[in-house]
């Protein structure tokens, strides 16, 4: 039932964390099976988990955010012992976590939930909800393309060739979403003229 | 860049600590640990417990780097490796009480994957050696059936996956020296010595 999660076309790393892992993956191959040396997915919530929870915020907001953020990286346990050694482990969580954002708000919208109630989180003070509600709504009212776009790009770092395979279209296309998309955001929220 | 998403913390440790104990949970409901660990603070240091589905299957000490050790359980069992600490809680409170006395043998599912052929051979053995009791390396080489093979029976005892639950603590030299420990000199004394406080006549 799990669909597998494939990379968007696998490539060159692209950020400095990539390439660390992959020099650490080298050096431990040494003595294990070549096929299996790959790091404990712990380390891989270490490194990128606080990466995927600003991306998912930035893409479904606060209120949805912990269940994507969460199916993403169950989805990701599930696949991780097939993702090839060295490959980049940013894009395929973010493709992962592009997927699961939008069954995420397919199911938020089915559910229809009303806005403004929002479940109570114990034990936390400062929910991101109450955050800095004028980047939530000027976020929201991004179209999905270019939101998704400033995300990936921005606080993900994914080139726009591996965004564009993952939400359609060219990659001029998508380096247009996200350009307009962050032009947009300075311009609502930090209120800025051009 | 930066200024559009200062809002939006790069880092926000108590949702990330709330996010992985329920990725830990889910993996468990859905079969997906394959090797769930935690740490935990003893006499003899911080030791590492990790346990597969079918039982504790690696514990180590801090000097022999826990990191390397988890990198090991993720290259020979699975790369499933997640910090779960639900699935070690009675290993751990078998520890406490051998550390606190009240404890002399452990009753855990043990997953003995990682020894293999007369190594493993030898650690069987090791489970006969009562609490407070030693042998040397010779006498559990031939108990291993190869009376000959003492270098391998050390050998076997340094690479003890399971260290103090598969006691190789208790095997010392022949000339009544403690001889070398996977957890190092002073961890293999500390624990000699409180076997034999406990277990001795004069109690």
């Amino acid at each position: 039932m799990p669909r597998p999660e494939r990379l968007p076309g696998v490539s060159t790393p692209s950020t400095h964390s990539t390439s660390r892992a992959r020099t650490r993956t080298r050096a431990r191959t040494a003595g294990g099976p070549p096929s299996a040396a790959k790091p404990p997915f712990e380390r891989v919530v270490t490194e990128h988990g606080p990466m995927v929870l600003r991306v998912v915020r930035a893409v479904v907001g606060p209120h949805d955010a912990e269940d994507a953020w969460s199916e993403t990286f169950v989805a990701a346990l599930r696949a991780y012992p097939e993702l090839p050694a060295g490959a980049n482990v940013e894009a395929w969580l973010v493709t992962i976590a592009h997927r699961k954002a939008l069954d995420v708000v397919r199911g938020a919208a089915r559910r229809a939930l009303p806005v403004g109630e929002l479940p109570d989180r114990p034990g936390r003070d400062g929910r991101p909800e109450d955050w800095d509600p004028d980047l939530w709504r000027a976020l929201a009212e991004l179209p999905p393309r270019q939101r998704q776009a400033v995300a990936y790009h921005y606080l993900a770092g994914l080139p726009y060739a591996e965004i564009a395979a993952l939400t359609g279209g060219s990659t001029d296309a998508a380096r247009r979403a996200g350009a307009d998309g962050i032009r947009t955001l300075r311009r609502t929220y930090l209120k800025e003229e051009r | 860049m930066s200024d559009v998403f200062a809002g939006l913390p790069a880092d926000d440790p108590d949702t990330m600590a709330r996010l992985r104990t329920r990725l830990a949970a889910r993996a468990g409901h859905e079969d997906l640990l394959d090797v769930a660990y935690r740490t935990l603070d003893t006499p003899a240091g911080t030791l590492l417990l990790a346990a597969t589905g079918l039982g504790l299957v690696r514990i180590a000490y801090a000097v022999q780097d826990h990191d390397a050790a988890l990198q090991q359980l993720a290259d020979l069992v699975s790369p499933r490796v997640l910090h779960a600490p639900g699935r070690l809680d009675e290993a751990a409170r078998q520890i406490d009480a051998y550390f606190a006395r009240r404890r002399t043998g452990f009753d855990l599912p043990l997953d003995r994957r990682l020894s293999k052929g007369f190594r493993r051979d030898v650690l069987t053995r090791l489970l006969d050696i009562p609490y407070g009791g030693t042998s040397s390396y010779a006498q559990v080489a031939a108990a291993a059936g190869r009376p000959r093979a003492f270098r391998a029976a050390g050998t076997a005892c340094a690479t003890n996956p399971l260290p103090l639950v598969v006691p190789c603590h208790r095997v010392v030299r022949s000339d009544g020296a403690a001889g070398s420990y996977a957890g190092g000199e002073p961890a293999k004394h500390l624990l000699l010595d409180l076997e034999s406080a406990a277990a001795g006549p004069a109690g």
